[in-house]
């Protein structure tokens, strides 16, 4: 479930609060937003995907809370990871990841 | 507090889409191409809710000369209650229309300058089609779930209602000349990946309005995750897995065969199983990590190694998600025989494409473009026949469990115990994977009892607690269908396992309907094409 929203990372623009699927968020004047619903969160890390500056860190584990820590987490490369393997990263672009991912396939020549 | 019903939001449509999906906006992009005023309500975001969102999706895509072939192929898979003329026309409808889909701006690969049209990145995907929808004319509205539908003084479906949760819980009404029901399956709010948004809702509003449903037993399909995040249930990396008991013994098939859904479920009862990833070779796994790194995401956050350790394996109930029950179709333009309902996607059955095996993410996503296109374009020629005083017809509200107390009523639930209990129900293994007939009377009766709280006052506060006691109407309803289906079909067929039935009987290559609300009942339909040669093993 969502377990961080990076208040030095948020720019309060809200994205999180308007895709999140299930609601999870509520928007916070001038701040970051808060999880007012933890517990409908389905973990399907689409707010990461979503937040234009990598602040939020949605953890594995969809049934249970665990603690994490922003520098930790930002360390192992964890914050925006989903959105730089969708090609949405600044700088990248989705299909430099999907050609990329056709050559591998052609060279393994498994059915996928 | 203000009255929500005093400033609700009043629209009137030619077509109402309700859903956000694939299907959902397939269904939309076509009536708003006809020149009809369409409006999409989405209970999320249109473009993250929804199974297809939350992940990459494989995209059967034949092209036409191998086409029989395969279809062929997948008749065989669905035990032969599929229809190979339907299968042939979503796969001929989905080829034609992909061109377009890249006209509205999505990039698939390339391979020898050709486009390799055979997989969607579901992010991506449904950003395209709501730039398309939006650019098309499609009036939007997210966070904005449907609890309802209107009908007029002839049972015709005349528009519905709602509210809009980032608004307050607004109340909203769309008066509409014909509804498209696009709102994904039931996945009993297990958070499989991105189907918590899919809590049947589709299959209670139109049998409110009088639909049936086709093909219910068909929605016990399990998926493998990991069981430390057992939310992303996507096969393919577990092609190359090895599994083993708590003990580090190895599991296999029967005579050292395929370790299936059956047999995982078999070892989960007795105890935990882990798998390795083992069988894969250096470039398998840059493959499998880069087309699926969404089931590789939750490991690497966990700091597992899935090649060189064991990890804990589970299975997650898809519900109708994965499975092919849903509402039925009465022609080909996927309408419900309610005059002005049509249905798309995973709300509609989809046994006419995987039969009684699970139609899979590929099929699936084919059958959302061809489907979503054909109620739409339904929904838009009925539109075409009803003229602008239909919008004064008088209507009435069709939603009644979940949403208001049945008169002399006086208990009160909680949706959130409700949703508890059902799950209870329709998660186990022993009781909705492997089933007989004691287990489905008592789960009946389980779900009966829900169903009659659910008659109740909604003990709920906020707009939250009202959407929610209206999905667990919807996931009670469709557990009433499933498991009575699932009683009727005395026999093995698919990913319906009777263990007092164990063997698919050749005189059971029928069709399931059901539907009703407070009296459900299921009946024998024929398969109407003749029995393929070599059935009936």
């Amino acid at each position: 479930m969502i377990e961080l929203v990076s208040e030095s990372r948020c720019i309060s623009c809200d994205k999180c609060v308007k895709v999140c699927p299930s609601n999870v968020f509520d928007s916070v004047p001038g701040a970051a937003p808060i999880v007012a619903r933890k517990e409908d969160c389905q973990t399907c890390f689409l707010c990461e995907a979503y937040c234009p500056v990598d602040a939020l860190f949605v953890a594995a584990e969809a049934h249970e809370d665990v603690q994490v820590d922003e520098a930790t987490l930002i360390a192992q490369g964890l914050l925006g990871q989903y959105r730089r393997n969708l090609g949405w990263a600044k700088g990248s672009n989705p299909i430099e990841k999907l050609n990329e991912l056709n050559e591998l396939r052609e060279r393994v020549g498994s059915p996928f | 507090m203000p009255d929500p019903r005093e400033d609700r939001l009043q629209l009137q449509a030619d077509v109402l889409v309700i859903g956000g999906g694939p299907a959902a906006a397939w269904a939309a992009w076509a009536a708003a191409s006809k020149g009809q005023r369409t409006v999409l309500v989405d209970k999320g975001y249109m473009g993250a809710s929804g199974a297809c969102a939350a992940s990459g999706n494989s995209l059967l895509n034949p092209p036409p000369k191998d086409r029989e072939a395969i279809l062929k192929a997948r008749h065989r898979t669905g035990q032969y209650l599929g229809d190979l003329r339907w299968m042939d026309r979503i796969f001929e409808a989905t080829w034609r229309s992909l061109p377009l889909v890249e006209a509205w701006g999505y990039q698939f690969p390339q391979v020898d300058g050709e486009s390799a049209r055979e997989s969607f990145w579901g992010p991506e995907y449904l950003k395209v089609l709501r730039k398309a929808l939006l650019k098309a004319g499609v009036q939007v509205l997210d966070h904005s779930p449907a609890l309802q539908l209107l009908l007029d003084a002839d049972g015709a479906v005349a528009g519905a209602q709602g509210l809009q949760r980032q608004a307050g819980g607004r109340a909203w009404q769309v008066k509409a000349k014909a509804v498209v029901l696009a709102a994904g399956g039931a996945a009993w709010l297990s958070k499989v990946l991105g189907c918590n948004t899919n809590t049947g809702d589709a299959l209670l509003m139109a049998a409110e309005a009088g639909g049936e449903l086709l093909g219910m037993e068909f929605s016990s399909q399990y998926a493998i995750s990991s069981a430390l995040n057992a939310t992303v249930t996507r096969g393919v990396p577990f092609a190359w897995a090895s599994y083993s008991d708590e003990a580090g013994r190895p599991l296999t098939g029967k005579d050292g065969g395929r370790f299936g859904t059956p047999e995982l479920a078999a070892a989960l009862l007795k105890g935990p199983v882990y798998a390795q990833l083992d069988k894969a070779s250096h470039q398998v796994r840059q493959v499998i990590e880069s087309s699926h790194f969404i089931t590789f995401y939750p490991l690497e956050k966990a700091g597992i190694d899935p090649y060189g350790q064991r990890f804990p394996v589970t299975l997650v109930a898809e519900g109708t998600v994965r499975g092919t029950g849903g509402i039925r179709l009465t022609d080909d333009e996927c309408a419900t025989g309610i005059p002005g309902l049509y249905a798309a996607g995973d709300s509609a059955q989809r046994v006419l494409l995987g039969g009684a095996s699970s139609a899979g993410g590929g099929p699936s996503a084919a059958w959302c473009i061809a489907s979503g296109q054909w109620a739409g374009g339904g929904a838009a020629e009925y539109a075409r026949s009803l003229s602008e005083a239909s919008f004064d017809r008088p209507v009435r509200q069709a939603g009644r469990a979940g949403l208001t107390a049945e008169a002399g009523h006086a208990g009160s639930f909680d949706p959130d115990d409700v949703v508890r209990r059902l799950q209870a129900e329709v998660l186990p293994y022993d009781k909705n994977l492997f089933r007989h007939e004691e287990g489905l009377k008592a789960s009946i009766r389980a779900v009966d009892g829900l169903w009659q709280e659910l008659k109740g006052v909604p003990a709920v506060n906020g707009h939250r607690g009202v959407l929610r006691a209206r999905e667990a109407a919807a996931l009670t309803a469709t557990a009433r269908w499933m498991f009575r289906s699932a009683l009727e079909r005395r026999e093995s067929r698919g990913m319906h396992i009777r263990t007092d039935f164990p063997a698919t009987d050749p005189a059971q290559r029928v069709h399931l309907i059901s539907g009703g609300l407070d009296q459900p009942w299921v009946r024998r339909e024929p398969v109407l094409d003749a029995e393929p040669a070599g059935v009936g093993r």
